[in-house]
């Protein structure tokens, strides 16, 4: 299969790849896939108190197109809010690094990772997590 | 000075030789004659040079000529050779034994039986990918037919205890046939020896070209025969028809004769690089070798190396060509069915990655390849989550994975 130019940009030169402190009220954490089915991606917010996403951070175990999903994530997800982030379709991820339909499933991966963090982030706040839509799959 | 990419996936096709693709280009421009055309000279230039390669073919597998019939590659021997026993034995029973590794050309063709009425028994191998004998011996039945074991396997390279099963299915009045795709050209095969009564190969594993190959059937002690499975013009002593591919069948003549020459001093060598590839990659962490370490193919090794995923390695090391049993890199989004039999985790299976070398395969490349997979492996897992996991000491088994 060929890659597109910004999936090998991506999985070549990761934005964002690292950790940030779990524990802290103001990281949110999402891990979402399983390692059976060949991607596991985990990323992390960290919230500002005005609501806006300072910093983002992946780790993914998967194909370069689950890398390079999770990496343009955390690229969207900084300076935004968390609403904002709550908004972030994976189709718009399957358009920008022109996924073929085999690997649809990645960006609902990043989608779903992206929301898994902001509950982490709301319940740790006493907030009441979010019903999210449950996924494509 | 190497060339980019390097080809490490012989076991899925080799280039073919020059000197196999010199053979064969008369036949495609002044000898095109049809090898059945028994009234001129263009015939019987073309039936000659059959009648020449079709022992070079036979040969290979210490068969007599007439013992050989041509196809269009080891998918359709393995097809004949299953579905042409089912047809011709009706009357003597229905049952089949095979192995759950078996290439797909198998299991394809007995899940075709199964439908027709055949009673297949799947067997299970044990974790280093071999069947044991007292395995087949415990599925043998009065209604049964045929076993079916593969020589060698093409994901793993190991090698079957072909010649005790072949002679367990004497004993027990059986008709034995292997999938001998893998092996054929790379390890002596003996049809005498292993008693084997069908034999599936072909020619592009082994140097020669693409859409050809053959099926070994027994003439004598016993006399086997297969039921047609493509009807026509009664070629191939009635036993598939079509019109011969002279060039193809010149390919894989020369192919199988050089084989013949060269596979002592091949093997040698390429053992010598692939342990040395192999050793320098189980060197790293959790890196793990599938297969059995011993009764394997020269050529082939398979290693795992978790909490790495299979098709982003490849996308790491996309110098290199080589196959994963990563669900990625079929569209099933299942990984290999034959790791997955060896009782290796999914996770494992999925980052699999399997090197074949071959004939035209160097220490430079070998050199290359070590360097390219070592920094593959290391990047990606610097930013695997299950590597972070992993050196944390977090059991994944603990973890509760979202299903999706």
């Amino acid at each position: 299969m060929a890659y597109s130019e910004k999936v090998i940009d991506h999985y070549t030169n990761p934005r964002n790849i690292g950790t940030l402190d779990k524990a802290s009220a103001q990281v949110g954490t999402g891990l979402v896939g399983a390692p059976e089915c060949g991607d596991v991606m985990r990323l992390q917010i960290q919230v500002s108190d005005s609501g806006v996403i300072e910093d983002a951070k992946f780790k993914t175990f998967g194909c370069g197109s689950a890398i390079a999903s999770s990496s343009l994530a955390t690229e969207w997800l900084k300076g935004k809010t968390v609403d904002q982030a709550l908004a972030i379709d994976n189709m718009e991820i399957v358009e920008e690094l022109a996924l073929p339909p085999v690997k649809i499933h990645c960006s609902v991966l990043a989608e779903d990772a992206i929301k898994a963090a902001i509950n982490d982030y709301r319940v740790k706040n006493g907030m009441e997590p979010l019903e999210l839509e449950k996924s494509h799959h | 000075m190497i060339q980019i990419p390097i080809y490490l996936d012989n076991n899925s096709t080799t280039k073919c030789d020059p000197r196999v693709f010199e053979a064969m280009t008369p036949f495609f421009l002044e000898d095109f004659g049809n090898a059945a055309s028994k009234s001129h000279a263009f015939g019987w230039k073309a039936e000659e040079a059959v009648d020449y390669a079709r022992e070079q073919i036979a040969k290979i597998i210490g068969a007599n000529s007439k013992e050989i019939i041509i196809t269009s590659g080891a998918t359709e021997s393995n097809n004949l050779a299953l579905k042409g026993v089912y047809e011709m034995y009706a009357a003597k029973g229905n049952h089949f034994i095979t192995v759950s590794t078996e290439h797909k050309a198998v299991l394809d063709a007995c899940k075709h039986l199964e439908k027709l009425g055949a009673e297949v028994s799947y067997l299970p191998v044990g974790e280093d990918g071999l069947i044991k004998v007292e395995q087949i011996q415990a599925a043998i039945k009065p209604n049964t037919v045929l076993v079916s074991v593969m020589y060698a396997n093409n994901e793993l390279g190991v090698i079957q205890p072909i010649r005790e099963i072949a002679a367990l299915c004497r004993e027990h009045g059986v008709l034995f046939h292997t999938d001998a795709t893998q092996a054929v050209g790379k390890i002596p095969v003996d049809v005498m020896a292993d008693q084997i009564d069908l034999l599936s190969f072909t020619a592009h594993k082994m140097y020669g070209p693409k859409g050809v190959g053959a099926l070994y059937v027994r003439r004598k002690n016993p006399r086997v025969k297969v039921t047609a499975q493509i009807d026509g013009g009664g070629h191939e002593r009635g036993m598939r028809s079509g019109t011969l591919n002279v060039p193809g069948i010149v390919g894989f003549g020369k192919a199988c004769e050089i084989a013949m020459q060269e596979m002592e001093s091949e093997a040698a060598r390429l053992r010598v690089l692939r342990d040395k590839l192999e050793n320098a990659l189980l060197e790293m962490e959790e890196s793990y070798l599938n297969g059995h370490k011993e009764h394997r193919l020269p050529h082939t090794t398979n290693i795992s190396f978790k909490y790495v995923e299979g098709e982003g390695l490849m996308m790491g090391i996309k110098d290199v060509a080589v196959s994963s049993g990563s669900a990625c890199t079929s569209a099933s989004l299942e990984p290999s069915y034959v790791l997955k039999n060896l009782g290796l985790d999914d996770e494992l299976a999925h980052s699999s990655i399997r090197f074949g070398l071959g004939r035209f395969t160097t220490e430079e490349e070998i050199d290359f390849t070590i360097k390219c997979v070592t920094d593959a492996v290391n990047k990606l897992r610097d930013m695997s989550p299950l590597w972070e996991m992993f050196k944390e000491g977090i059991d994944l088994k603990s973890i509760e994975w979202s299903e999706h």
